[in-house]
């Protein structure tokens, strides 16, 4: 019996090492490949390279316009998230403490956006009216807005959490409503709000839709478009391809290892409540 | 205690404008153009009624096919997705070691763009360097190597298999979540009974994570039919027609200048999302107030 339940430990140790290889090789191919020289880097193998050249990356860097896209995205990103975490601390403080009909019905009207598509072209022509088109305000502010649903739907329930009787304290106290939701109901949704903040990051971050619609000038570019159209030209040179595909990754896999407790847990929240 | 005076509305203010100029009045103006023959060609916009929907959903069998081809691809990655998340969280939660790492790395393509992900994919799947195919020929396997991305047969099923590898990590951390939460008493009382594993799946397991399964088909089923990157870059809707799905359909219409058709596709789309939206709200605003 013993033996036999030492045996199924070990199978099902190596299943998972197995299962996690299938999602582990492709990446590991990358990044073996991003080291190669262009002969090399033509028939893609699971081989270490025979000469590590780092070369690959500073060429990638010059030609791909990463620097600039670089900058882009994280503007992108870090603006919209900021904007997004303002915003939706505000709503779901209001609407998920007035128990009113009206409110009630902006909310679900507000989280309505979760499943609803975007539909991109009349969005270029609303964006064009406001002289928002290849312009970074008008992405933030598209960020910000195709944020506000999902984020709501997290922050709602969590402030719905918070006891009311603080509140009714703080207003014995004196506090008014802007004073009451400074002081005591920004303090304990700090850990939400860095939810919101990662998870808005992450996805403004890998967002392509978008830019390929709203951006057609190469400066305004973020780093997707930048690595898609680097693709483009490079395709045959598998070496840069893959630095290309490295460097861009980079970024979003330090987030996620910073932010790996928040990102979980806000995927999750709302899924396995009830 | 006046409520509207402590919480006012208009502390919502900025979400709600924001959301109505970039979500809402796009979808209201997308529903208004799709009766129009509004193109790149004219600078005019004619009313011509249901014209488009006749073309979409009677006259060119195309379109049909991108409906078919979202509606299959929305099907096949929703079970893939919920069975392989099933089955590695079962796994991850058995007791196996170093469960923390597994899970990261299962979960992390998921945090990676499409883009990045479906460019790795494209070198991995080329017909003669990529890694798949080599390493089938290395092992004398030739006669399994294919033009993954680009015959007619195996175009669609590996676009599904990729969405699925990148998609299952995440589907598997909220069963991760949902298996946490059954309490360990079940378990115990049906090993006392004489359960095996089987029935302890079946009779424990599964019904008890009914809430968690319902969230994740929602959620597979409602980016099953967004799907744009994942088509968009691995194979731009080739070879053919054969891979398109709606999304990519209304991306190439617009290119091609053809905005009101490709805005009457839209809300197609925008129609079947609102009806399961409808139900979905309903499941959410249940869990909300327990």
């Amino acid at each position: 019996m013993r033996l036999r339940k030492r045996l199924a430990s070990i199978g099902l140790n190596a299943l998972a090492w197995l299962l996690s290889l299938v999602v582990l090789i492709p990446f590991v191919v990358i990044v073996l490949n991003s080291f190669k020289s262009d002969a090399e880097a033509k028939v893609l193998k699971l081989t270490l390279p025979e000469k590590f050249i780092f070369e690959n990356y500073k060429i990638v860097y010059e030609q791909g316009h990463l620097g600039g896209s670089f900058f882009n995205s994280l503007l992108h990103s870090g603006a919209s998230s900021l904007l997004l975490v303002f915003v939706v601390a505000f709503s779901a403080f209001t609407l998920s403490r007035n128990y009113s009909r009206l409110s009630k019905f902006l909310y679900f009207f507000l989280i309505l956006g979760i499943t609803l598509p975007l539909n991109y072209i009349p969005l270029m022509e609303v964006m064009k009216s406001m002289s928002m088109i290849n312009s970074h305000l008008g992405m933030i502010l598209l960020y910000t807005a195709m944020g506000i649903p999902i984020s709501l739907f997290i922050t709602y329930a969590f402030v719905s959490n918070i006891p009311k009787e603080l509140d009714e304290a703080a207003i014995m106290d004196g506090c008014n409503g802007i004073k009451l939701f400074l002081r005591i109901i920004v303090p304990l949704l700090t850990s939400v709000l860095v939810t919101v903040f990662v998870l808005n990051f992450l996805s403004v971050w890998n967002e392509f839709t978008a830019p390929l619609y709203m951006l057609n000038t190469v400066e305004m570019w973020p780093m997707t478009l930048a690595v898609y159209n680097f693709f483009g030209q490079f395709s045959a040179q598998w070496n840069l391809v893959s630095a290309d595909i490295v460097l861009t990754s980079l970024p979003v896999l330090i987030v996620f290892l910073i932010g790996q407790k928040y990102i979980v847990g806000g995927l999750t929240s709302g899924a396995v409540k009830g | 205690m006046n409520a509207n005076k402590i919480y006012p509305w208009y502390f919502s203010s900025g979400a709600i404008v924001l959301y109505l100029l970039f979500i809402v009045a796009p979808a209201l103006l997308g529903i208004y153009y799709s009766f129009t023959d509004w193109n790149s060609y004219s600078s005019e916009k004619n009313f011509i009624g249901l014209e488009h929907f006749r073309t979409i959903l009677a006259g060119d069998p195309t379109y049909l096919l991108f409906i078919k081809n979202t509606v299959l691809f929305t099907l096949v990655t929703s079970i893939a997705k919920t069975v392989l998340g099933l089955f590695l969280a079962l796994l991850l939660v058995s007791g196996v070691k170093a469960a923390n790492v597994h899970r990261m790395i299962i979960f992390s393509p998921q945090v990676l763009s499409f883009l990045i992900v479906g460019l790795v994919f494209k070198s991995l799947l080329d017909p003669n360097n990529g890694f798949v195919n080599v390493t089938l020929r290395s092992m004398g396997l030739d006669v399994l190597t294919q033009n993954w991305l680009g015959s007619l047969t195996w175009a669609m099923p590996s676009i599904m298999a990729v969405d699925t590898w990148k998609g299952m990590g995440y589907i598997m951390v909220l069963f991760i979540a949902g298996l946490l939460a059954i309490p360990r008493d079940y378990y115990e009382a049906a090993s006392i009974d004489g359960a095996g594993f089987g029935q302890k799946l079946f009779r424990i397991t599964i019904p008890m994570l009914m809430p968690t399964i319902t969230i994740a088909t929602v959620l597979n089923i409602t980016y099953g039919l967004r799907v744009f990157d994942a088509v968009y870059v691995l194979t731009n809707g080739g070879p053919g027609n054969a891979t398109d799905v709606i999304n990519t359909a209304v991306y190439s219409s617009f290119a091609k200048g053809y905005w009101g058709l490709g805005s009457a596709l839209s809300t197609i789309l925008f129609v079947i999302m609102a009806i399961i939206s409808f139900f979905i709200i309903r499941l959410m605003n249940r869990k909300v107030e327990y």
